[in-house]
């Protein structure tokens, strides 16, 4: 049925939406004690992300309402199967926001010191429990026949889906460091300016040791790009996507590199979603348990509504989103509303 | 505790916390979009300068709700795993579109509504405001479609195609606009904007108590004293009843839990408050004779079903429902009151600016609106129970068998350390800003310099610069 097949489509495209959205501010958030040295830097960065953070953090809201209303069997065994690292989530989200709407309100250094931590390991945490969560999928879960799993957080937290979760702060690192070099001025420019090439050799070469790992491991997603070589295109289109990104940086496109940056992730994202299809969580206890498009979508009348919602509410969405990373452009400029 | 306790008090206290925020957004957005049209029309700065206060104020509550709102979302799947199969093909769908429609408007425009007080004209700030509320308040519609599908589930039936039993639609309109639906969806409204009234109101009196800002604190009390008394009067006349009579007729097992009548018949008294007693099946307490029965039906001969023709064990905790319903009316009352008085002491050769007594209840009573809108939706739940799907799935059956009681205990530690630290936070700062005040009026003319439509956003220039190029042009 192809509206299964488009819902797939849909939700790799939510999830790529919030992991380039809030990937780089997510980076912003890890890049503040490397690159921030006075409080005055530390505000920039803080107001670099200011007014678009909690519209990126929406896209994870919205991928979690379109799991739940697509491949709700996903959304219950994914969500209950992971319980305490969902909890872990949660809790840094909040301790994310509430860093960000109070640091700046008081004029006190150990005040604004503590809340600039907050913000660096919340952001730090969120990174790595997404990779840490993507990992456990590539390489599968305990799923049984009810489709219930219960895994504890230390066997989640195994070396594998440890260094996707490096990978990932590599990535959102580079993407916010990116990012950064339109926001800023003077030194701390000049010091995000230097980070950026550093920055890009690391996410390179975690990248390719990652892959090569994923290659080693006993999963089924090496074999499906073996049975269906087209699928080869995307870490292709991926590697050309950093490889441009890299020269951009070199000539001084900073903007243009940023979209580089920003298609490499939903390429890379697009890779893992093209090896794993049509599975949506890969059982490790049996393949006949995997909970796949097929057997864990919602029936087809609400797959149907959910397509008219979704045709109605996705262009406003992007057209807006748009529109307010247009407002906002150029460099920050610190005023009253500023956090 | 066993575990479905567990999972219970987790969700109880969670969306509980949340549910502070939500109204508080709404109703403040509201009057928001009373101060900015205001700007609009009259270009008087003090209603700018009001804008510029409560938009700060709104930005902290509206970042708590967005902050305790994902941890609902997530739980479902988390904490509820057995209910989110049942009903993902319906229940899903709609928090789904909430965060298509709604979410992704108030997320958007919520830069520019938070931004826009040094960047946006009147006119456009004033279209981002309304943007913001009207996203904020789709979210709401679609949260109490799909909490109102729990309460009076319609066009779906149950079918097990290989996973269990499962809600599968027949027809989305009937999902969407269940009976409960309507009335449930303007009592909430009401009730928020009510919330936003007094917490202006509040805000309002505390200045006139310590004779700081005063000309502003009259402003915000001619704006909001007149909404509050007048939504306190619609609610209860007009949208609580209709919600009481609503519940009468979809749910008469919660409504004779809530009124507290153990025997049906007709001639039915009104408690105004008691206590219901379990053991003897008797309610005592203040009562007016028939009044219950006369307003379900518009007659004292109406017949009200009572709680002994229900299954024990198809029956909520009934003096808990109970309590929490009479709270609520009581408080509801009770601002009819202050509205009421708050009105004649203003009217009254403007008194109300020396009251001082008048003046400390106004400030006290955005808290009893928060403790009225959270009775009224314990009410709503805990009148619901012992199903989480009306008459289909018990609550006992819905949580997630996989995960332990040991680590939803560890959760249930950690929201009551983590929300108790974001409360103290939350109030800190509010009262910070309600200390510091409103800042200086704008200047008019740099607000005539703001771009102030989308064009002007567009082609990058301000008014001030088209001003001139129009009279350069005009010369030549």
């Amino acid at each position: 049925m192809w509206l299964e097949q488009l819902w797939f489509v849909l939700y790799v495209m939510i999830i790529g939406g919030y992991i380039v959205l809030d990937g780089f501010d997510l980076g912003v958030g890890m890049l503040g004690p490397i690159v921030g040295r006075s409080d005055r830097d530390k505000r920039v960065l803080l107001n670099s992300i200011g007014p678009v953070w909690d519209g990126n953090e929406v896209w994870l809201v919205l991928g979690g309402g379109a799991l739940f209303a697509a491949f709700p069997l996903v959304y219950a065994s994914l969500f209950s199967g992971f319980y305490l690292a969902m909890m872990l989530v949660l809790l840094v989200l909040i301790l994310r926001t509430v860093a960000i709407e109070f640091r700046s309100k008081r004029e006190s250094e150990r005040w604004r010191s503590t809340w600039d931590w907050f913000f660096t390991i919340s952001s730090l945490g969120i990174t790595v429990l997404l990779g840490v969560a993507l990992g456990n999928i590539i390489q599968g879960v305990p799923i049984d026949q009810d489709g219930n799993m219960d895994v504890d957080l230390v066997s989640l937290l195994n070396p594998y889906a440890l260094f996707v979760g490096i990978t990932a702060v590599a990535m959102f690192c580079l993407h916010g460091g990116i990012f950064l070099t339109l926001k800023t001025e003077g030194e701390l420019l000049d010091r995000v300016r230097a980070l950026v090439p550093k920055l890009m050799v690391a996410f390179f070469a975690l990248t390719t040791v990652l892959i090569v790992w994923t290659l080693l491991l006993d999963q089924p997603l090496t074999d499906r790009y073996f049975d269906r070589l087209w699928i080869g295109i995307f870490p292709a289109l991926a590697l050309a996507a950093v490889l441009f990104s890299w020269w951009q940086i070199r000539q001084g496109g900073y903007l243009v590199a940023f979209l580089g940056s920003g298609a490499t992730i939903a390429l890379l994202l697009a890779s893992v979603a093209a090896g794993l299809y049509p599975v949506l969580l890969p059982s490790s206890t049996d393949v006949a348990y995997d909970l796949t498009i097929e057997n864990a979508s919602s029936a087809e009348n609400t797959l149907q509504v959910m397509t008219v919602i979704a045709a109605i509410g996705i262009p406003f969405v992007l057209a807006y989103t748009a529109g307010v990373y247009y407002f906002f452009r150029g460099r920050v400029v610190l005023d009253d509303e500023s956090y | 505790m066993t575990a479905e306790t567990l999972h219970r008090l987790q969700f109880g206290f969670t969306i509980s916390f949340h549910f502070i925020f939500p109204p508080m957004s709404l109703g403040l957005g509201l009057i928001l979009m009373i101060f900015g049209w205001k700007s609009v029309r009259t270009k008087d700065p003090k209603w700018r300068q009001l804008s510029l206060f409560w938009t700060k104020i709104y930005g902290l509550i509206f970042a708590m709700g967005i902050a305790t709102g994902i941890v609902q979302e997530f739980q479902f799947g988390t904490n509820w795993s057995v209910y989110s199969r049942y009903v993902g093909n319906i229940f899903g769908s709609l928090l789904a579109a909430e965060g298509i429609f709604a979410f992704m408007l108030e997320g958007g425009f919520l830069g520019l509504m938070l931004f826009g007080g040094q960047r946006l004209g009147n006119r456009l700030w004033l279209f981002a405001t309304t943007m913001v509320v009207l996203g904020a308040t789709f979210s709401a519609t679609w949260i109490i479609m799909a909490n109102s599908w729990m309460q009076t589930p319609g066009g779906y039936e149950i079918k097990d195609v290989g996973n269990g039993d499962q809600a599968f639609m027949t027809s989305f309109r009937e999902v969407v606009f269940t009976p409960s639906f309507g009335p449930r969806f303007f009592h909430t409204l009401v009730a928020s904007w009510v919330v936003g009234a007094a917490l202006v109101l509040s805000v309002a009196a505390f200045y006139l108590l310590r004779k700081r800002h005063v000309e502003l604190a009259k402003t915000m009390v001619r704006v909001a004293l007149p909404l509050f008394t007048v939504l306190s009067v619609l609610q209860i006349v007009v949208f609580g009843a209709n919600m009481a009579t609503e519940v009468a007729s979809n749910q008469p097992v919660k409504l004779a839990a809530m009124e507290g009548v153990y025997e049906g018949g007709t001639h039915q008294p009104m408690t105004i408050f008691g206590w219901t007693n379990p053991s003897t099946q008797e309610t005592t307490g203040l009562q007016i004779p028939d009044l219950l029965s006369l307003l379900t039906g518009q007659s004292v001969d109406t017949y009200i079903q009572g709680l002994d023709e229900f299954p024990a064990d198809d029956q909520p905790n009934v003096n808990l429902v109970f309590q929490m319903y009479h709270l609520m009316i009581n408080l509801g009352m009770l601002f009819v009151a202050i509205g009421g008085l708050a009105c004649i002491l203003w009217f009254w050769k403007r008194r109300l600016w020396h009251t001082r007594w008048m003046l400390r209840i106004l400030v006290f009573t955005v808290v009893l609106t928060q403790l009225a809108t959270l009775s009224g939706w314990w009410t709503a739940e805990f009148g619901r129970q012992p199903w989480i799907v009306w008459e289909q799935l018990r609550t006992e059956d819905a949580f997630s068998p996989n995960v332990s009681a040991g680590q939803v205990a560890f959760t249930v530690g950690m929201f009551v350390v983590l929300y108790v630290l974001v409360l103290g936070l939350f109030l800190f700062l509010l009262d910070r800003k309600i200390r510091q005040g409103p800042p200086d009026p704008p200047d008019v003319e740099e607000i005539e310099e703001l771009p102030d439509s989308f064009g002007e956003i567009f082609r990058n220039q301000n008014r001030a610069r088209s001003r001139a190029s129009a009279t350069t042009s005009r010369r030549s």
